[in-house]
Order: structure tokens, then C-alpha cells, then sequence
């Protein structure tokens, strides 16, 4: 009986699947039309704004869905074998696509132009690097991002491990209070703490009113107001207090989870055999949760490496407080010098190497 | 409870004694947190309590005058009115969500989809495509953005919100697969194969199945993005512009810091509006808002 059924069975998957085929081929063809429709409807479209913004929204959430959903049709109407061994594709071939697009070609391309002048029409060698290192004003910029590398994870992690560990001996209601206040900064974007703090060190020449808080401290301290983003190169540091002010919560509630972590009994071993609670904290706790700080440290790192906002928004990178993230932008999309801009990003790129390289071993190894 | 109670039936006087110790030991600590408390909140304060002051007001007093006297210093609305009609930044706020809500949509399904094969379809390279998309989360996007504008020049993406959509995707698609790759590999296998075996395709298993399992992740991460994109400003800056129609709440902001750097009228209430929605959202969300932070922290 078996045998029979079998090939009828596969007579009749052989039979319909050319007109299967057909009409599995037709769907997703009708949903990219209509995708690409609404893609040039939202670029070139006159129409009242509102009626572009629904239809994008339509299109933007509901499209993609339909896109894999039509996709999938098409695959389920083919012969098993080769269904089961192209539906994977389906899935995952779409991520794979945009990757490629937008990160992994960008970065080749990028790479390539850092190696060519101004426009990226000529071969230039290593000019562009050799402006990097060598620039007088390239070097202010080198050093920036070295300051504020150094300084921002150094204040952040241990400001932060510091609040972990003092909110720890609080009532859990004052715990969570305190966390939520210092935690706060982190949703505020940073051209919104730009401008706070802007108006934190704004200045009025002396005899004037203050309205800048550090200026009015200041002058209530008897001293004379400072136009803070100017003194150079002290106005690095008032930058890099915004992106301190911005992450101690990043770095607190992190730590606050691994504080959590140590155990009970150790603590109370040490303090048993006598310990006071600062050597606790440095011979206990911070060896106990040295992974987490490591990781935190990293990831502020990473962040910092690519500030970009604070500068502009701040200083424009004027008075010699350009950084590496800021003196990209401002090569390649304000002076057109693609190459410079290029190898700028290159910089960052080798920057974080060492960081990509490691997290990709440590899933190889890992699965 | 019990124990507590015999305990202080006990010894009384030595609990009670400890209890004012401990007391007063925690005074330097909770004196410490409300300092650093209080550091970490003023600047925000300031810039709430000036953006209901009139601009006069803010020139010639600080702001905490008007705070110690709240009943005697002159409020206002007028500066938000000004803000969100003449500064437009009532359209910035708009386009701000018009742009990041498929911004945080699409790359959601698109890594929900990619992750779902990484974790269970067997297919040749899949541990490769993993690793890949590892190595590409840390990534500066500084490395997309030159070539990146160019392809948009020429397809004439620029200054459009599919382009941003598409470029934030782009951007934000390794952590997201990465993400919930992490939750959807840990779904137990047997739910998978009891789906199987009832003869649930591969595609009913995922939107049946999976995709309401995996909302807490799914929940943390679109959290993480949405905030990413809202509070974006380079990435605006590049492929969006900041022509007149096409202004979000970040370029707008920052485009009157420079155009009007002097008038904190403006600036503060402009300020306040694009951190409102953050804010409302971290407050309302904050455990899932925290998970997403510290998930999202590796972003590139």
C-alpha cells in the first residue's frame, strides 16, 4: 500500500507544483511592487505630510511582516528538500542582507577611502594618518579623547561602585529612591545635557547677574565669574563632568547588582577577624566584583571613544576641545574632506578591535 | 516575626541599643547619598524651573530664587508655547516619533526572525552568522557613514524617514539579534518539538510560539531603541539634515543652541521637551528600561 500512495503522493506534488509555484511567485512580487510604490510615494510625495506619515507608518511597521510572510509562501510551495533547505534563508537572510549593507560593506568601503584624498578619487597612501598624527590640531584632538578616555570611566566606575555600596546599607525605599535620582541621567540625551549644563556654566561678564549656578557659586564665594567652556584646556574637563554626570548610574546599577552578589559570610569573616569597613571594601568587595568593573569599564570605553554629541552641542570643537568622534564628523560632512573623515573613523574602528575580536572568540569557544 | 519578638523579650535594651548604633552609623552614609543625590538632580531641576520662568526672569535671577519663592516669582507658559509654534520644535516632536517608532519596529522583527534560525533551523555558516553578528555590535558607526550617504545621494534617501528608519535598523540590528538570539535560544527544546509534531510550520511555530514568548526581551530591547533613536543626533545629522520640514527633536535642539545660544527661554523649554519622552518612559518602565540599558550597553 505504501508505495503506491507514495507515488501518487509524489505525482501530485510534482503536478501542482508548477501552478503553485506560479502563484507563490506572484505574492511576493505584488508585495515588493507595493513596497517599492510606498517607498517612492514617502520620498517624492507632495501629499499633505500627514497622509506620508501613515502611510509610512503602515508601511514601515506592517511591510516587513508582509515581506517575510510572502517570502515564506513562496518557500513552502516548492518540493520539501529544497523548502527545507532554503527556508532557514528565508529567516535569517534578510538580517544577513541588511548587515551587509549597511555595516560590513560601509566599513570595507570606509577602510578604502581613508586610503584616498579629499573627494576619493586618488590614491594617497597614508596622508590621511599621517594628518592625524601629525596635525598640530590633531594632536589637541588626540589628547582630548585621551583625557577623556582616562577620565570618564575612572570617575564613573568608582563613583558608581561607591553609591552601590552606600545605597546597599540603606532601607530598601531609600536604596531605590537614590538609585532612580542618580540612574535619571542616563534616558536624557546628549544634547539635552548639553544644554543643561550649558546653562550650568553660563557666564555674564562680572557686575552682571548670574544665572549660570557655577558662576553664581562662584561670585557668592567672593571669586570672579569664568567663562568655563574657554579656559582651555581646563573646559575639557567641564565637558567630560556632563558625560561623568550622564553614566555613574550606567556604571552604579551594574555594580550594584554584583555588590549584591558578594556573599554574606565573607563579609562577615572579614569583619570578624577585624576588619574596618573601608578595608572591607578593598579587600573583599572590589576583588569579588573586579569581573563586572572590568566589563563596566570596557562598555564606557567603547562609549566614550565615540563621543560626539557633547562636542557639538558644547563647543563645536572650538577652543581646542575636538575629539576624535567630533573631528570625524566635522572632516567628512563639514569640510568634504571624505579621506580624513574616513580615517578618522578608521581610528575608532582599530580602537575597539581588540574589544570585537575578543567578544567574537569567546563565543566561538563558547557554542 | 516570632524570633524577632523573643529576641527583643530577651535582651531589650541591648536591641534597642544596637538599633540606635546602627542609626547612627548610617547617618554618614545616608548623608553621603543625599549629597550625591542631590548633585545628580539640580541641573535637571534648573532646567525645569527655568522653562516655566519668563525670559526676563531668567536673565536677570537664578533660577533658585524663583524656587525658594515659589509663590512670589513670576510663572509661564509662554515659553513652551513659543517653543513648540515659532521654534517648531511641535513638528520636531513629530517627526522625532514618526521616525523612531518603525526605527524601533522594523529591526525588531527583522533580528527576531534572524534570531530565531541562528537558535533552531540547522543551515550551513549559521554558527559563522553568529560570531559575525557578535563582532559587528561593537562596531563605531562613524565606519558607515560616509559610504552609506553616498549610496543615499544617489537612491535619493537622503532627508527621508525610510532612510532613517532603514540606517537605524542597519545600526541597531546586531544587538537586537544578539538580544533575543540570547532568549530564544533558551526557550526549552521540548515546546519546540511538541510544535513540531502537531505540524506546526516553521513560520506558525515562530509567530505563534515564539514571538509571544520572547516579549520580555523583546520588551527591553525596543525600550533600549527606541531611546537610542529618540535621543540620536548623529545620525540625524547625516542622512536627515536639518532642513526646515525635516527637523527632529536632537538636530532641532541642537540647531538652537546655536542659533540662539543666549535665549534660555527657549533653549530650556526646548530642552525639556525632547527629554520628556525619555523620561516618562524611564519612569514607567524602569525595570524593563534597566534591562535594556544594561543589555544595550555594548552597542557600537
Amino acid at each position: 500500500m505504501s508505495s503506491v500512495a507514495k507515488k501518487d503522493r509524489a505525482f501530485e506534488i510534482f503536478a501542482a507544483t508548477p501552478a503553485r509555484i506560479l502563484v507563490a511567485l506572484i505574492i511576493p512580487t505584488i508585495t515588493f511592487f507595493v513596497l517599492l510604490w510606498s517607498f517612492n510615494f514617502m520620498r517624492d510625495s507632495r501629499a499633505p505630510r500627514i497622509m506620508v506619515a501613515i502611510v509610512a507608518l503602515i508601511v514601515g511597521v506592517g511591510g516587513v511582516w508582509a515581506l517575510y510572510l510572502a517570502l515564506n509562501h513562496l518557500v513552502t510551495q516548492m518540493p520539501m528538500r529544497i523548502r527545507d533547505s532554503l527556508l532557514p534563508y528565508v529567516f535569517v537572510g534578510p538580517a544577513l542582507a541588511v548587515l551587509t549593507a549597511y555595516i560590513v560593506l560601509p566599513s570595507l568601503r570606509t577602510v578604502t577611502l581613508s586610503l584616498m584624498n579629499r573627494a576619493g578619487t586618488e590614491f594617497v597612501g597614508l596622508d590621511n594618518y599621517i594628518f592625524a598624527f601629525t596635525d598640530p590640531s590633531m594632536l589637541i584632538t588626540l589628547r582630548n579623547t585621551f583625557l577623556w578616555l582616562i577620565i570618564v570611566p575612572a570617575f564613573t566606575v568608582s563613583l558608581g561602585l561607591l553609591i552601590a555600596v552606600l545605597v546597599d546599607r540603606m532601607s530598601e525605599t531609600g536604596e531605590k529612591v537614590a538609585k532612580t535620582f542618580i540612574f535619571l541621567p542616563l534616558a536624557i540625551s546628549f544634547v539635552g545635557a548639553s544644554v543643561i549644563w550649558r546653562f550650568i556654566y553660563f557666564y555674564q561678564p562680572p557686575g552682571m547677574a548670574q544665572p549660570g549656578l557655577l558662576n553664581a557659586i562662584v561670585v557668592a564665594l567672593g571669586g570672579s565669574p569664568q567663562g568655563w567652556l574657554t579656559i582651555r584646556p581646563w573646559n575639557n574637563f567641564f565637558l567630560i563632568a556632563i558625560m561623568i554626570w550622564l553614566q555613574t548610574g550606567f556604571a552604579m546599577v551594574i555594580l550594584s547588582a554584583a555588590v549584591k552578589g558578594v556573599p554574606g559570610d565573607l563579609l562577615d569573616a572579614a569583619r570578624i577577624d577585624g576588619a574596618g569597613e573601608i578595608r572591607v571594601f578593598f579587600n573583599v568587595i572590589i576583588p569579588y566584583v573586579s569581573g563586572t568593573i572590568l566589563t563596566v569599564t570596557t562598555t564606557i570605553l567603547i562609549l566614550v571613544l565615540k563621543i560626539f554629541d557633547v562636542v557639538f552641542v558644547m563647543t563645536s570643537g572650538q577652543f581646542q576641545t575636538g575629539v576624535v568622534a567630533f573631528r570625524m564628523y566635522q572632516e567628512a560632512f563639514i569640510f568634504r574632506h571624505f579621506g580624513r573623515g574616513a580615517a578618522l573613523a578608521t581610528l575608532l574602528f582599530i580602537g575597539v578591535l581588540p574589544i570585537m575580536i575578543r567578544n567574537m572568540k569567546s563565543m566561538k569557544e563558547r557554542r | 516575626m516570632s524570633t524577632s519578638v523573643s529576641n527583643t523579650a530577651a535582651a531589650p535594651l541591648t536591641m534597642q541599643q544596637k538599633r540606635i548604633r546602627a542609626i547612627l552609623a548610617g547617618i554618614p552614609v545616608r548623608l553621603t547619598v543625599l549629597i550625591l543625590v542631590v548633585i545628580w538632580t539640580v541641573p535637571t531641576l534648573g532646567l525645569l524651573v527655568s522653562s516655566f520662568r519668563p525670559a526676563a526672569a531668567i536673565r536677570n535671577t537664578g533660577w533658585w530664587t524663583a524656587l525658594f519663592a515659589p509663590f512670589t516669582a513670576d510663572w509661564t507658559l509662554a515659553n513652551y508655547i513659543q517653543v513648540i509654534g515659532a521654534d517648531r520644535m511641535g513638528l520636531a516632536f513629530s517627526n522625532s516619533l514618526l521616525i523612531t517608532i518603525p526605527a524601533t519596529v522594523i529591526p525588531i522583527t527583522i533580528a527576531a526572525f534572524a534570531a530565531f534560525a541562528l537558535a533552531w533551523m540547522e543551515f550551513p555558516g549559521r554558527k559563522f552568522a553568529f560570531v559575525i553578528v557578535v563582532g559587528l555590535m561593537v562596531v563605531p558607526l562613524q565606519m558607515s557613514l560616509i559610504p552609506v550617504l553616498r549610496v543615499y545621494t544617489d537612491l535619493r534617501l537622503n532627508g527621508t524617514y525610510l532612510g532613517m528608519w532603514l540606517a537605524h535598523t542597519g545600526f541597531g540590528l546586531p544587538l537586537a539579534t544578539y538580544l533575543l538570539y540570547g532568549y530564544i535560544s533558551s526557550i526549552p527544546k521540548e515546546i519546540l518539538e511538541s510544535a513540531h509534531a502537531d505540524g506546526a510550520s516553521p513560520m506558525l511555530t515562530f509567530t505563534r510560539l515564539i514571538m509571544p514568548l520572547s516579549v520580555p526581551a523583546v520588551a527591553s530591547f525596543a525600550i533600549f531603541q527606541f531611546l537610542w533613536v529618540w535621543n540620536d543626533l548623529l545620525v540625524a545629522l547625516v542622512f536627515l539634515g536639518t532642513r526646515s520640514a525635516n527637523v527632529i527633536v536632537t538636530t532641532r535642539l541642537a540647531e538652537l543652541v546655536g542659533s540662539r545660544g543666549q535665549d534660555w527661554h527657549v533653549l530650556t523649554a526646548g530642552a525639556f521637551l525632547t527629554i520628556i519622552v525619555p523620561l516618562i518612559v524611564f519612569l514607567s518602565l524602569q525595570r524593563f528600561f534597566v534591562r535594556g540599558m544594561m543589555a544595550g550597553s555594548v552597542k557600537g
